[in-house]
Formats: C-alpha cells, structure tokens, sequence
C-alpha cells in the first residue's frame, strides 16, 4: 500500500501540470482570435486574385504565348516537390502527427517518382531530416508570423525552380482551419497552376496583352496560395492546442479527484486500525 | 444610371477600402484611369501612386503599390501589393527613401539597380503626393 505522503506528492505534482496545461489553453485561445482575424483578412484578396486569374486565363487560353508560361507546363511527375507546413512545437494533440502521417502517405504513394520536401515548420523538418527523402529547404519560426513578403520569396524559389525544369510539380500538404474543434487536411496541387473551368465572365478591355497579365498574376497566385496555408496552418495549431490543451486540464481533473479518493479511502482505513487497536488494547487491561 | 459603384481594395493581409464609390482615380500601369459608375469591363496592372475617390461628396485618397485592378460596370477592384491610408505614411521616412532614390539615380552606376531605385522613387513620390506635402 502506497503512503499517504507519496499520494499527496502524486496529487501535487498533477495539479502543478494542470496549471501549465490551463495556461496554455488560455494563451492558444487569445492567439487563435487574432489568428483568425488574421485568416479572414486576407479572404477578400485571396477571392479577388482568383477572379482577376479567372478573367485573365479565359482570354490568354486561345493565346499561344500564354500558354508557353513556365509556371503551366504540365510534365509527367518525374520529381515532385512537396511543400508540408506543419507547427514549429508540439503539445498539439495529433495537430504534427497527422500532416507527417499524410506526407510520408503521399511519398509512399509517389514511389515511382522522386519526392523531395520542402519544410515550413520544425516538425516535418524534424520528422523528414532522418529519412532517406531529401530537404531541400527549411523555414523554422515561420509560421506564426508569416507575411506575404515571406510567402513570396518561399513561392519564387520554388517557381524558379519549376520553370528551371528541377521539379515537375509541386504539392502543398497543410492543415486547413474549420473551426475549434476540426481541422481539414489538405493535399493541393500548387503547380503547374490549373486554368481549366476559368472563363471571363464579362468582355474585358486588356491594358496589357492577357500572356504579360498571366505573367504576373500566377507568381503571385502561388504566393497567395502559400500564405493562405500559412496561416490557416496557424489559426488551425492554435485551435488544436487549446482542444489539446483543455483535454488535458480535464484529464488532470479526474485523475486528482480519483487520486484523492484513494487517498481518504487510506487514511480511513488507517484510522479504524488504529482505533481498533486501541480498543483491543484496552480490552485486553481488563 | 447607377450614380455610384463599388470600390474595394485589397491587400494579401487585408482589405482597406470597401465602398460605394461616385467616382474614382486609378493609377494604372500605363497611365491613370478615371472611372466613373458604368465603365466598360476592363482588366489592367497597377501602378504605384495615389488612388482617390469621393464618395458622400467627400474626396479621400490612399497610396497604392502595383498591382492589378479590375473593372466592372458596377465595381472596382484593386488588387495592390501594399496599399496605405494617408494616416499611415510615415513622411519623414518617405521623404529619406525619396532623397536615396534620387542619390541612388543620379550617381548611377553599374552598381545601382535603376528599374528599382525608379520603383523607390515612384513609391515615395506617391506617399508624399498623397499626403500633400511638398517636396
């Protein structure tokens, strides 16, 4: 029978990590408010690009020029580069596990062709860098403070090297934020873009020539398209923490009520023994 | 005839402007655009400069940095790359950006990247123009 003293220390040690487990939930929930905001700011631009690309490609899909763009040329998938965005720490429920389960999935899918990862957070880093896939970049610290100028150089290096004919198309594996309780796994193709079922929806003037607009517009589609990753990526980690993290406290509660209980149920049974031998004992005076 | 349109400007991070607008002034790639309520669909890149519009008879202004902007008959949208209300300039560091441009062009060298020092210097003229100073 374990001592009342070792009991007490047990009880105390687990109220000690429901404490920072509480406080974590806290900080993640604050964070996941203005990471929210954060995705719901950048919705209208993201809508109005892919109108604007939609218009464009309508009208550059006739044109031969457009349709040489580097950034369309579809190859067979010969060597792939996956883009996996997964959190920089852990303590995320299966948050990590699920987007390194999903990526070493589409590897192991894409066995004929030559997959190489690009990591956006520490932990696919972490997870790929002792495999025999190779890392061809790594951004750590990243995604939590993403901007668009950060997507940006992210995006132009990975469309140079496309156009360079280094890679022959590029996924994108991320965590999409649903809502607190759900985050979605998604697998998108990044490149080559996709233009089928774009029409312009009106008879537009061009100022420029529609292939010098397609020009322009799909680097910034792609630059887009990872900063809206990004930052899902975040809201959805915040979201999946606080869950985490509030299972967690609840966890802890139950386990120091029933430590608790064991704990009176010891005592009690300490006391009556004592008490009976009191009593034997004084009988045994009589 | 409608007598306003919509105006919406956006940026990767947010959206700046959503109104209904009576008239506008874009800085377009190739030169600035009028548009008035009704204008015919048109799609064109954005230059960097002031962007202005009234709305409730009140003229405002904000600085836009290229972009696209497309037409329609009953709304305008402008994709910038970063956009800025005049309250947002900061026209002492506008006003240094503006004077290294111009050091940067007119000492021009194999060193000096003129199509970007150009761009500096647009961008810097704009912040200023819309901020109505002189300078």
């Amino acid at each position: 029978m374990p001592s009342l003293i070792d009991i007490r220390r047990r009880v105390r040690s687990v109220k000690n990590t429901q404490q920072i487990t509480k406080a974590m939930k806290m900080v993640a929930a604050a964070r996941l408010r203005r990471a929210q905001e954060r995705v719901l700011a950048a919705r209208p631009y993201a809508a109005m690009l892919e109108q604007v690309l939609g218009n464009v490609s309508g009208a550059a899909l006739g044109d031969e020029k457009a349709a040489q763009n580097p950034l369309l040329a579809v190859r067979p998938e010969q060597r792939i580069q996956l883009v996996l965005v997964t959190a920089d720490r852990g303590l995320a429920g299966a948050f990590n596990s699920n987007l390194v389960r999903a990526a070493q999935k589409f590897v192991d899918d894409h066995a004929a062709a030559r997959v190489s990862v690009e990591a956006i957070g520490r932990k696919g880093r972490d997870y790929f860098r002792n495999r025999k896939v190779p890392l061809t970049g790594e951004h750590l610290g990243l995604v939590m403070k993403a901007t668009p100028a950060d997507a940006g150089r992210i995006g132009d290096t990975l469309a140079a090297r496309y156009a360079a004919g280094e890679t022959d198309a590029v996924y994108l594996i991320y965590n999409e934020f649903k809502s607190v309780i759900a985050q979605k796994l998604v697998v998108s193709r990044l490149l080559p873009v996709s233009l089928e079922g774009r029409e312009a929806t009106l008879d537009y003037i061009y100022e420029q020539p529609p292939d010098e607009l397609l020009n322009s517009l799909l680097p910034k589609y792609v630059e887009t398209s990872l900063y809206r990753a990004m930052i899902e990526s975040a809201a959805a980690e915040h979201a999946a923490r606080m869950t985490a993290m509030d299972s967690a406290t609840s966890n802890a509660t139950d386990v120091i009520e029933s430590l608790t209980l064991y704990m009176n149920r010891i005592r009690q049974a300490k006391i009556t023994n004592e008490i009976i031998e009191v009593v034997s004992g004084a009988s045994a005076l009589e | 005839m409608a007598a306003t349109f919509r105006l919406e400007v956006a940026t990767p991070d947010r959206l700046l402007i959503q109104e209904d607008v009576s008239d506008a002034q874009v800085p377009g790639a190739g030169g600035a655009l009028g548009i008035l309520p009704e204008h015919s669909p048109l799609i064109s890149e954005l230059g960097n400069g002031e962007l202005s519009y009234t709305t409730g008879g009140r003229r405002h202004s904000v600085v836009v940095h290229s972009g696209w902007v497309e037409v329609q008959p009953d709304a305008v949208r402008v994709l910038a790359n970063r956009a800025e209300r005049p309250d947002e300039i900061d026209v002492e560091r506008a006003r240094q950006a503006l004077k290294r441009a111009q050091d940067r062009i007119s000492k021009l060298g194999p060193e000096v990247d003129l199509a970007r020092a150009l761009n500096a210097l647009k961008r810097a003229q704009a912040r200023l123009t819309a901020k109505q100073v002189s300078h």
